[in-house]
């Protein structure tokens, strides 16, 4: 884990304070951005990838089943995968508070 | 259709990102949308310049970095100048033997700020150089990461917090610089446009760039919701929308030759576009009537180039 | 001992940065630097020197480019003079903050307006806090030795800073003096290729210049700032290590009938001979009067410039530029240097020769004069533009 930038010293940082680990913002929690969350009926899904595609945050992964599924830590809630499904599978919903 | 505008092969797409998720862009971002697509098609082998930019602002907060290829931001308007010195330090190290050889794919990205304005120059020099380097611009059509300033990229009529709408002017008053064809005036072997709402275009265009020897220059329209003032669920769609009236025509200047990447033979209306667009709320009809006459005599200028003039 | 040879300046610099085997060369034209890239120029175009070399289109690309190449790990080099130095301003930071080691030759060129191609320190002074070590230099053969301490200096690995190598435009760049050029075989043993400790390569990714925040920020200036002070001992240590390869040995401060002289003049850059000259006239009058030459701007020798100075009733500060609203930036740090001690010289400052004006000894005697009359009637921290009309 990258500690935040709060928590640096000096003598830690890098010379010319490269970022030595290639792609360490995947620890960093978009999810929380968001109000609506995609939710994916199923049995409409023709597995085409459009959701994955279309998505600009890298939210959504194929799954066991062959399902692309939003990863909700980085889903910013845009609703672009809602909107481009061509079989209308997933539905943007409330995201319920967090408990 | 062209195989290459079939969204659905997306499937045929490596899974790999070398862009990571964790970064800050706003919600329906297709700029980001955009350099994850760039990156995707780019692969592991490559080093990216970037501009200072919503893009570099959003990816690099020390300590953190969405970028899993090496990457460098130096300032606004030298970015094709520093790829020059990557590019040229490449070529010298594996000549010299310091380093081994192999093909590393010099890459160079800016927003159209970045590019059509203040990297204008340096963009310049460099394609006339010839360093064997691809310029990625990812254009959301003004200085968003400031807080929406115009650029020379702002379309005709778009409000933007520096090009308002008044009492006596409404919105910007000047027609947006074409930034491709200046690339294509320096005889570089490749130029495209593209947009992220056709992915596998884009994609395919960024492997061609990046493949020829010598300069390449890609142009990518990025929808961008909070400068636009749209719904960021629209940014696909409106990508689409731009490319299907004729606004943003995809196309690729190889050596010279006009190529449409995709021919429509009736134009969707330019309203259709631009009444989904807080930035065009002001629009009369007859400035709408004045963008879509220039919109499609310039789109038949284009054509002719592709020698499909009518 | 080697053959001395007499050739130009600019030409010097140009040989020197071939024999450090530079990988990118990057600059654009601007008079009075233009002699030394047309020379390297010329080199790669003969196969003399295996480099990429771009004359690009602007100054702020030319330094852009090296700072791509030496991030990439290339050895680069750039030079540029006033305005040239200004429109590269922004990278300068930019190169320190980054800490790569690029060596950049200024032939310093007074800075607009009026426009003006000759010589004073405006340009450089312009950008005095951009974070790289900067060197001046009195001679020709200085210029070309200093290319090879600026490299292997920048180079090393708890260094990692770039170097700027001031050298005054046309009376040092386009004259000719004798310079005695160290063999291949020594310069390849004192300066072996770059060995980069970050480098973008696909091997390892990493990210460069990213931006901070607030919360970081500081911590990464605190870097920067202990680096560049704690390189004084690698700056002495590379100065001692070329002494015992050339025989040359230079310091951050360097005297001339310094020790018990109640007077000194403190300059920078070429003025150094023309100084000693005129404090041989005055030695030779029986005034006790001494000469202090600053060879190393950045990071600032407090120490040496205190150990050397403190003794003395008075200093004649001449400075090559004007801070307009203060005074000379050498008096400037001069003063910074001196105010903790409670015995201190007083200083009394001239800003001389800008645009290229000639200071010949007499002047410097004139000068002395001055400012020991002014001293004495109470005008301790006088400060005036020399031989001005009017």
């Amino acid at each position: 884990m990258t500690k935040p930038e709060s928590e640096w010293t000096w003598k830690e940082l890098s010379i010319g304070n490269v970022v030595l680990e290639p792609g360490n913002a995947s620890e960093y929690r978009t999810g929380d951005w968001k109000t609506l969350k995609p939710v994916l009926n199923k049995e409409l899904c023709i597995h085409c990838g459009l959701c994955y595609i279309f998505c600009p945050d890298m939210a959504y992964n194929l799954n066991e089943e062959n399902y692309f599924i939003a990863d909700l830590f980085y889903c910013k809630g845009c609703g672009i995968c809602a909107k481009e499904c061509p079989t209308g599978a997933i539905t943007m919903v409330l995201e319920e508070e967090e408990k | 259709m062209t195989e290459n505008l079939n969204v659905f092969a997306v499937r045929t797409l490596t899974q790999k990102e070398y862009f990571s998720p964790g970064h800050r862009s706003c919600q329906g971002c297709a700029e980001a949308l955009a350099v994850r697509l760039v990156a995707k098609a780019l692969g592991r082998n490559v080093i990216v310049a970037n501009a200072t930019g919503c893009m570099e602002i959003v990816s690099s907060p020390l300590p953190y970095t969405a970028w899993r290829v090496p990457w460098i931001h130096v300032a606004f308007e030298n970015t094709a100048a520093v790829a020059s010195g990557i590019e040229s330090a490449l070529k010298v190290l594996m000549r010299k033997g310091r380093i081994p050889r192999k093909k590393i794919v010099t890459v160079a990205m800016g927003g159209d700020g970045g590019t059509a304005d203040i990297g204008l120059q340096a963009l310049s020099g460099a394609l006339e150089r010839g360093h064997n380097f691809l310029y990625v611009c990812t254009d959301n059509e003004a200085y968003m990461n400031t807080g929406i300033q115009r650029s020379s990229a702002t379309p005709f009529g778009a409000a933007t917090t520096t090009s308002p709408v008044g009492r006596v002017q409404m919105g910007q008053i000047t027609w947006k610089k074409n930034m491709p064809a200046i690339a294509a005036a320096h005889n570089i072997p490749y130029v495209a446009t593209a947009c992220p709402s056709y992915p596998i275009d884009l994609v395919q265009k960024v492997k061609k760039a990046a493949d020829i020897e010598g300069p390449a220059y890609v142009h990518i329209l990025s929808v961008c919701p909070t400068g636009w003032r749209t719904a960021p669920e629209l940014s696909i769609r409106l990508g689409r929308l731009a490319v299907e009236t004729g606004i943003f025509p995809l196309y690729e200047v190889e050596r010279g030759q006009y190529r449409l990447s995709v021919d429509f033979p009736k134009l969707k209306p330019v309203k259709e576009y631009l009444k989904l667009q807080g930035r065009f709320r002001h629009l009369t009809d007859e400035m709408i009537a004045e963008i879509e006459k220039r919109v499609h005599a310039e789109y038949e200028q284009l054509r002719a180039k592709a020698g499909k003039g009518s | 001992m080697a053959k001395r040879i007499g050739m130009e300046v600019s030409i010097a610099a140009a040989e020197a940065v071939k024999q450090a085997n530079v990988d990118v060369i990057s600059a654009y034209p601007i008079t009075p630097q233009t002699h030394i890239v047309e020379h390297l120029a010329e080199l790669v175009a003969n196969g003399d020197l295996d480099a990429d070399f771009f004359c690009v289109e602007s100054e702020h690309s030319a330094l852009s480019v090296c700072v791509g190449a030496a991030a990439t790990g290339a050895r680069t080099f750039t030079c540029t003079s006033s305005q040239g130095l200004a429109l590269m301003s922004e990278i300068t930071y930019i190169a320190s903050g980054l800490r790569l080691p690029i060596v950049m030759i200024v032939s310093n060129r007074t800075l607009s307006a009026p426009l003006s191609i000759w010589n004073d320190h405006s340009d450089v002074m312009s950008i005095r806090d951009c974070g790289w070590i900067q060197f001046f230099v009195e001679n020709g053969q200085e210029s070309y030795d200093h290319v090879f301490a600026a490299y292997r200096l920048a180079e090393e690995n708890s260094v990692l800073f770039p170097v700027i190598i001031n050298m005054d435009g046309f009376i040092l760049s386009h004259v000719i003096e004798p310079i005695e050029l160290i063999e291949q075989g020594k310069i390849d043993q004192f300066l072996p290729p770059y060995q980069p400790v970050h480098q973008l390569h696909p091997d390892h990714p990493v990210t460069m210049g990213a931006f901070a925040l607030p919360a970081i920020f500081a911590e990464t200036k605190k870097a920067q700032e202990e680096a560049l002070r704690s390189s004084m001992p690698k700056i002495i240590e590379t100065w001692k290590a070329f002494g015992d390869m050339s025989g040359r040995y230079y310091h951050p401060v360097e005297t001339y009938q310094a020790e018990d002289a109640d007077t000194l003049l403190v300059t920078m850059g070429s003025y150094g001979e023309t100084a000693s000259v005129a404090v041989d006239k005055m030695r030779e009058a029986g005034r006790s009067v001494g000469l202090v030459k600053i060879r190393l701007w950045r990071p600032f020798p407090f120490d040496d410039l205190k150990k050397a100075t403190l003794h003395a009733k008075q200093l004649v500060v001449i400075d090559r530029a004007i801070s307009v609203g203060a005074c000379g930036p050498v008096a400037s740090e001069v003063k910074a240097a001196l105010y903790g001690n409670d015995q201190r010289p007083s200083v009394y400052n001239f800003v001389a020769g800008i645009s290229g004006r000639d200071v010949t000894p007499s002047d410097f005697v004139k000068m002395v004069d001055k400012a020991e009359i002014e001293i004495a009637e109470g005008n301790k921290e006088g400060f005036e533009i020399y031989g001005v009309r009017g």
